[in-house]
């Protein structure tokens, strides 16, 4: 079972933060096919969010097709969304991490690392479009 | 969609003091609904007359389908829990539970001691040695077991620390989440009440400047940043909430009419503090609101 953390001040609407939790806990492998999401109930008395914001969360979910709502039991997961499989996020991760040190050592800030990154995203997107 | 509160012109006046003027609201079954407002606005005084502890001067009230009135019927489904918390000092929770078994035609003793097991508050303890957190938290068990169908909390978190008041409105929450209740409560802080609430109530000068689901009201609204130029164009067009000038730029917050098309102003969202607090800052005018989200009956 896996727990949700709400960012009042984030500006990401507290039922899309449930909803990319839920995706990012799919994508990681924390969660499986089969698997139960809290209930409503369980989120809400946690969390002090509202009870419809966490049903707009799980119906986003399911209407993904990622969970299905079984009537009297819960919420479960029906499969993961479309993407690589579970471990190669962290693998990447790793890589990553790598990476940043590595530019740290260089001597970039965190600024221009970021910046770097937005770049060379920016520049891939433009290469596939040509 | 079924409203749990419906009000139309609803006025209190006492003596030569209006402490609310021609308020008409609706607020849906189900909803956690933030009333907000600076002291002396007029929300004690509306809860007070929602819950049948007061009469109107003029206009209509209904809740639960009723009309709100002293009578065990209209009562029954009515929960109430003003600024003083009620409960006998000497006496323990479990007192309160026993007194409120007698009292009340539905009562939920079980779940009244689950909820305080949960929360480990001795209910064996006189409750005026327990703390001020713990204090509100068998207030608001003892009222979620009468099993109302509409709560009206007055300021219920103001003198909770933060852990405290999490826990407060994380049983609010879940009581919602349980089913066949309606919340109104009325706070000072935003924060929480963002997190909690789905429906706004806002009032201020006792007049209610904004009714509505808080998704859609955010939708409605705009802060507009642009330069320090004439804003005619944009006053015609748009329902200006609030205006914030200095020499080189101009803010605005807009209640939507149109799309914004001045490529000179910068559009951005507004959030729920920034709106409570143009509306609080400024006196409205009081403009006719789009049927959908005030107008008795317009949700029907």
């Amino acid at each position: 079972m896996i727990s949700f953390r709400v960012d009042s001040r984030s500006v990401v609407p507290p039922y899309l933060q449930i909803v990319q939790q839920v995706r990012q806990a799919l994508r990681m492998g924390v969660l499986d096919v089969g698997d139960q999401l809290p209930t409503v109930r369980e989120v809400v008395s946690a969390t002090a969010i509202n009870p419809n914001t966490v049903l707009k969360a799980y119906r986003d979910l399911e209407r993904e097709g990622l969970v299905e709502a079984r009537a009297g039991h819960g919420t479960f997961v029906r499969r993961r969304p479309p993407g690589p499989p579970p471990g190669t996020h962290s693998r990447l991760a790793r890589s990553l991490a790598r990476w940043v040190r590595e530019a740290r050592d260089a001597g970039l800030d965190d600024e221009t690392i970021e910046e770097l990154l937005r770049v060379t995203l920016r520049a891939a997107e433009e290469e596939e479009i040509a | 969609m079924t409203l749990a509160i419906e009000t139309s012109g609803l006025t209190k006046r006492y003596r030569k003091v209006t402490a609310l003027n021609d308020c008409t609201i609706t607020v849906p079954e189900g909803r956690i609904s933030a009333l907000i407002g600076p002291n002396g606005a007029g929300k004690t005084t509306l809860l007070r007359l929602l819950a049948g502890l007061s009469r109107p001067t003029a206009g209509q009230a209904r809740v639960n389908g009723g009309t709100p009135r002293q009578d065990p019927a209209f009562l029954a489904d009515i929960g109430y829990l003003g600024q003083e918390i009620p409960l006998y000092r000497r006496l323990s929770a479990q007192d309160h539970i026993r007194a409120g078994a007698h009292l009340n035609p539905r009562w939920d003793s079980a779940l009244v001691r689950e909820r305080l097991t949960g929360l480990k508050i001795p209910l064996d303890r006189a409750v005026g040695k327990l703390s001020g957190g713990q204090r509100a938290q068998v207030a608001l068990a003892l009222v979620l077991a009468k099993q109302p169908l509409l709560l009206l909390l007055d300021e219920p978190v103001a003198a909770l620390d933060p852990l405290a008041r999490r826990n407060f409105l994380g049983v609010l929450a879940d009581a919602v989440a349980m089913g066949n209740l309606t919340v109104v409560l009325s706070s000072h802080l935003i924060a929480d009440l963002e997190r909690v609430c789905d429906h706004l109530i806002m009032v201020s000068s006792s007049r209610i400047q904004l009714c509505g689901d808080i998704e859609e009201l955010l939708a409605e609204h705009r802060v507009l940043t642009g330069p320090s130029k004439d804003t005619a164009a944009i006053e015609r067009s748009q329902r200006v909430v609030q205006v914030t000038r200095t020499p080189r730029q101009t803010t605005l917050l807009v209640r939507l009419k149109s799309p914004v098309i001045d490529p000179a102003f910068q559009v951005s969202d507004v959030s729920l503090e920034e709106l409570a607090l143009a509306y609080l800052g400024e006196e409205v005018p009081p403009a006719p609101a789009p049927t959908r989200l005030s107008t008795v009956g317009g949700d029907q």
